[in-house]
C-alpha cells in the first residue's frame, strides 16, 4: 500500500515550509533582540557553519517526509479504501466486508463498518425476501407462459417494428436454426434468418389493415415454411407464426403430380378406347380386317390403362390428403405488389389499371411479383402497364407495353421464362399458365392464376399480453430503437457480446493461434445463458504442453474442428449488431485482427473491456484481474479457463460494474470509453 | 366435299382412329408424329385443317399452333387435341390461335362436327 507520490509531495513541502518559516522567525526574532556585537557574531557562526546548518534542514525535511510517508500509508490510504469499500458494500456486494488490522483506530472503524454491513445485509436479505416472494408469483405465470411457448410444436417469434426479436420459442429455434446453429435470439434481427422483402411486404398489408398475412418462406438450405405475421396491437410489432411445410410441400406436389398423371394419363388410352368402339358402332361396315384392327386397339389400350392406374395410385398412396394453401389475396393488392417488384428494378416504370370488380386470388404473393418483375426485366419494355382480370376459374395478370418496344420474340422471352424450374414449379403450385400473344389492343403477355375458391375469412391475431420477462422474452425490447448513435446510449440499454478465446501462446504475431472461442450476449442488462456461443478451432499449428496446462485442451480434442477462416464468419454474424465487451480484450483482439486480410471477417463495432474498466471502477485497489474483481463484485467464479467460463465470467462482473460506473458519473457508452481510455493511458504511463 | 387434313399426334392408336373417321368423312389424311414434322407437312401436304396433339415431343402443340400463326397460316384450320383438360390450357390455345379445343377422351361423332363446323365456317 503506497500513497500517490504527488499527494506525498504536496503535503510533505507545506510540512516543511512550516517548519521552516517557525524555525526561520524564531532565529529573525533572537537576532533582532540582541546588540550588533552578538549579531555579528551570529552571522559569522551561521556563514563558517553554513554545511552544519544545510545538513540540519535536510535531516529536519527527511524526518517529516519518513512521518508524512508514514502517516499517508497509514492513515489517510486505508481510509480511503475504507471508503471505497463500504460504499462497494452498499451499491454492489452486501456480503463485501473491511478488512483493516492496523491502526487500532481504524481497525475499530473498520470493525463496526462490517457490524453494520451484516445487519445492512440481514434487513435487506429480509427485503429481497419479500420482493422474491412477490415475484416468484409473477415468474409462476411467467414461465407457465414459456413452458407453453417451449411445447409448442408451432415456431412463435415476437418483433418489434424494426425487426428484432423480442419473444421466440424452442421450435422457431429449430425451424430457423441452419447447419445446427440458430441465429434466432433476444435482440437479434430477424432479417438475419428470414428474407427482408418478405416480411416487409407482410409488414405493409397488416400496416394496410390486414389482420394476418399467410405467406411461404424458405428458411436454410432446403426448408419451407409457411409463415402468418399478425400485429402486436399497439406496439407497431408483429407476431410471427410458423410451420415447417416442406415435407407438407411435398407432398402437396407428389399429390398433384398424382393427379395429374391421372387424369392425363388416363385421357390418351381413353381416348383411344372411345374413339375405336365408337368407330366400330357407328360404321358397321366396316371391312373385317379394320373391325379386328379396332378390337386389337381396345384390347391394348385398356392393358395400358389398368396398368396406369394401379401404377399411380401405387406411387401415390398416402399422399392424398394434405392440401398446400397458398394465401389468398385481393387482384388490386398482387398488381400493387408486382408494380412495387417491376420499379424496384429502377429501370422500368409501371402503371396499373384497378380492376373493375372485386377479385381474390390463390397466390403467393411476393413469388409471383418477383418472378412478374423478372419477366419484365427479360421482356426489355421501358414502360408496361399492369392490369387482372377474372378469367373463369382464374385470374388474368395481364402485362401490355404501350411504347411498342419489345427486346426480341415475348412468345420466346415468356416459354423460355416458364420453363425455368423455379418458374414452372410457382405456376404449376398456382395452377398457373403463361404466354405472348397478340389481340384487338395489341400484343400482351398474359399470366394465369387460380382465383379463390371463397372469400378469405383471416383470424384475428392474439396478442401475448405479458410483463414479466423469462429468458426466451423481453418485451422491453418494443422501444428499443435501431442501434447507431451507440456512443450517447446508456449502458444498461445496449446489446453486448462477451467473448473470450484460449490460444496456443502469448505472441500472435509469432505465430500463436486461437484454439477455442466462447462467447454470450447481454441483453437488457441480463446475461443470456440460453444463447451461447461455444467452438473449438484447429489451429494448424501444435499446441504447446505449457498452455495445455491452463486451458486442459489437448491437440486431440482440436482434431476435426473447422479452422478459423470458417469460424470467425459465424463469431462475426453471433456478435453482429452488439458491443464487443471482454476482459483484458486487447489480446483477443490482436488475435482477430491478425486474421482480417486473410477472413475478410471485421470486428468494427464499438469494444469495451473490463480489465480498463474496473480501475475506473474501483480506482483505490491494484489488482484488476479476473479472479480479484469477481470476489470484490461479489461474482461465483466457475468454469474458469475455459474460453466460454471465462466469457461468462466476464459478462457478470460487467454488469455488476454498471451501477458503480454510474455513481461516478458513467452512464452512456461513449463516456465508459473516455474513461476506459483515460484508464489505458495512465496504464501505459507507469 | 373433301378436305386435306393433317392429324398431328405421336400415339399409334388415335392416329389409327382419327385416320379412319377422317377418311370415312370424305377427306384426304396425312399423319405427322412431332412438332417439326407438322410444320413440314403442312408446308408440303398444304391442309385446310390440322387435328393437332399439344402433348409432343421436341415442340409442343402450342409452339406449333403460334409458329404457323407466324408464317402467315392464316386461313389453316387448327383443331387442338389435348389429353390435359386444365382449363388454363384451353385458354391458352385459344390465345395462341388455335381455332377449336377439344379434350380427350372426345367423341368421335362431335369431333367430326368440329370438324365439319370450321372447315364450312370457311366457305
Amino acid at each position: 500500500m503506497t500513497p500517490g507520490p504527488r499527494r506525498f509531495a504536496a503535503v510533505l513541502a507545506a510540512l516543511a515550509g512550516y517548519v521552516l518559516a517557525g524555525v526561520g522567525l524564531l532565529g529573525l526574532g533572537v537576532y533582532a533582540g540582541v546588540d550588533r556585537e552578538t549579531q555579528d557574531a551570529l552571522a559569522g557562526a551561521l556563514r563558517s557553519q553554513a554545511a552544519f546548518l544545510v545538513f540540519g534542514v535536510g535531516l529536519l525535511v527527511a524526518g517529516l517526509g519518513v512521518l508524512v510517508w508514514r502517516f499517508l500509508a497509514v492513515y489517510v490510504t486505508p481510509l480511503r479504501r475504507l471508503a471505497a469499500d463500504t460504499r462497494l458494500i452498499v451499491t454492489t456486494n452486501p456480503g463485501h466486508r473491511l478488512d483493516v488490522a492496523r491502526p487500532r483506530d481504524l481497525a475499530a472503524l473498520g470493525a463496526a463498518v462490517n457490524e453494520l454491513a451484516s445487519r445492512y445485509q440481514t434487513a435487506r436479505g429480509v427485503a429481497d425476501a419479500r420482493s422474491a416472494a412477490d415475484r416468484a408469483e409473477l415468474e409462476e405465470d411467467r414461465d407457465r407462459l414459456a413452458a407453453l411457448m417451449s411445447d409448442l410444436a408451432v415456431g412463435v417469434l415476437v418483433c418489434n417494428l424494426d425487426g428484432r426479436i423480442l419473444l421466440h420459442n424452442a421450435a422457431a429455434r429449430e425451424l430457423l436454426g441452419a447447419a445446427g446453429r440458430s441465429w434466432v435470439g433476444l435482440g437479434r434481427s430477424i432479417f438475419g434468418v428470414l428474407d427482408r422483402e418478405l416480411i416487409a411486404h407482410a409488414v405493409e398489408r397488416i400496416h394496410g389493415g390486414a389482420d394476418s398475412v399467410q405467406t411461404a418462406a424458405v428458411a436454410g438450405a432446403d426448408r419451407l415454411l409457411r409463415v402468418r405475421v399478425a400485429p402486436v396491437r399497439g406496439s407497431g410489432g408483429y407476431v410471427l407464426t410458423l410451420e415447417d411445410m416442406t415435407r407438407r410441400a411435398e407432398a402437396g406436389q407428389r399429390r398433384d403430380t398424382a393427379l395429374r398423371a391421372l387424369s392425363e394419363g388416363t385421357r390418351a388410352p381413353l381416348a383411344a378406347i372411345r374413339a375405336a368402339i365408337e368407330n366400330i358402332l357407328d360404321y358397321p361396315d366396316m371391312a373385317p380386317d379394320e373391325r379386328e384392327r379396332f378390337a386389337e386397339i381396345i384390347r391394348e389400350e385398356t392393358h395400358r390403362l389398368s396398368a396406369h392406374v394401379e401404377r399411380t395410385i401405387a406411387d401415390s398412396a398416402g399422399y392424398l390428403t394434405d392440401r398446400w394453401q397458398l394465401e389468398d389475396v385481393r387482384g388490386a393488392d398482387l398488381l400493387a405488389a408486382v408494380a412495387r417488384g417491376v420499379r424496384s428494378g429502377g429501370e422500368v416504370e409501371a402503371s396499373v389499371t384497378e380492376p373493375v370488380t372485386e377479385l381474390w386470388l390463390e397466390a403467393e404473393t411476393h413469388r409471383i411479383a418477383q418472378a412478374v418483375a423478372d419477366l419484365v426485366g427479360r421482356l426489355g419494355v421501358a414502360r408496361v402497364a399492369l392490369s387482372v382480370s377474372p378469367a373463369g376459374g382464374h385470374g388474368a395478370l395481364d402485362l401490355r407495353w404501350p411504347d411498342g418496344h419489345v427486346d426480341g420474340k415475348p412468345e420466346d422471352t415468356v416459354r423460355g421464362w416458364s420453363a425455368e424450374a423455379r418458374v414452372a414449379e410457382l405456376l404449376a403450385r398456382h395452377d398457373g399458365e403463361a404466354w405472348a400473344a397478340t389481340d384487338a389492343t395489341g400484343p400482351y403477355v398474359r399470366v394465369l392464376l387460380r382465383r379463390s375458391r371463397a372469400e378469405p375469412v383471416t383470424a384475428r391475431a392474439a396478442a401475448t399480453p405479458t410483463t414479466s420477462r423469462p429468458e426466451f422474452y423481453d418485451f422491453d425490447l418494443f422501444r428499443v430503437t435501431a442501434p447507431g448513435a451507440w456512443d450517447a446510449r446508456p449502458l444498461s440499454d445496449l446489446a453486448y457480446t462477451v467473448f473470450d478465446t484460449e490460444t496456443t501462446g502469448l505472441a500472435p504475431s509469432e505465430g500463436d493461434e486461437i484454439i477455442s472461442i466462447g462467447a454470450a450476449r447481454i441483453i437488457n442488462g441480463r446475461l443470456l445463458h440460453q444463447e451461447l456461443y461455444e467452438q473449438l478451432v484447429d489451429p494448424g499449428r501444435s499446441v504447446p504442453a505449457a498452455s495445455q496446462r491452463i486451458h486442459g485442451i489437448t491437440p486431440a480434442m482440436l482434431a476435426g474442428q473447422p479452422p478459423i477462416g470458417d469460424v470467425l464468419p459465424d463469431l462475426a454474424r453471433f456478435a453482429d449488431g452488439s458491443v464487443l465487451l471482454g476482459h483484458n480484450v486487447a489480446f483477443d483482439l490482436k488475435f482477430l485482427a491478425l486474421k482480417e486480410a486473410a477472413t475478410g471477417v471485421r470486428f468494427d463495432q464499438p469494444v469495451l473491456d473490463t480489465l480498463l474498466l474496473s480501475p475506473v471502477a474501483h480506482p483505490d485497489h491494484q489488482d484488476h484481474s479476473l479472479e480479484a474483481i469477481a470476489a470484490r463484485l461479489g461474482v461465483n467464479i466457475l468454469g474458469r479457463h475455459t474460453a466460454l467460463g471465462d466469457a461468462l465470467l466476464t459478462g457478470e462482473i460487467f454488469l455488476r460494474l454498471i451501477p458503480v460506473l454510474a455513481e461516478r458519473g458513467i452512464v452512456t457508452l461513449g463516456q465508459a470509453r473516455e474513461a476506459a481510455r483515460r484508464t489505458q493511458q495512465a496504464r501505459i504511463r507507469y | 366435299m373433301g378436305s386435306r387434313i393433317l392429324i398431328v399426334d405421336d400415339e399409334p392408336n388415335i392416329v389409327t382412329s382419327l385416320e379412319f373417321l377422317m377418311r370415312r368423312s370424305g377427306h384426304e389424311t396425312a399423319v405427322a408424329r412431332d412438332g417439326d414434322e407438322a410444320l413440314a407437312a403442312v408446308a408440303s401436304f398444304r391442309p385446310d385443317l390440322v387435328l393437332l396433339d399439344v402433348a409432343l415431343p421436341h415442340r409442343d402443340g402450342f409452339e406449333v399452333c403460334q409458329q404457323l400463326r407466324a408464317d402467315g397460316w392464316d386461313a389453316l384450320k387448327i383443331l387442338m387435341l389435348t389429353a390435359k383438360g386444365r382449363e388454363v390450357e384451353v385458354a391458352k390455345g385459344l390465345a395462341v390461335g388455335a381455332d377449336a379445343y377439344v379434350t380427350k377422351p372426345f367423341s368421335t361423332r362431335e369431333l367430326v362436327e368440329a370438324v365439319t363446323n370450321l372447315l364450312a365456317a370457311d366457305r
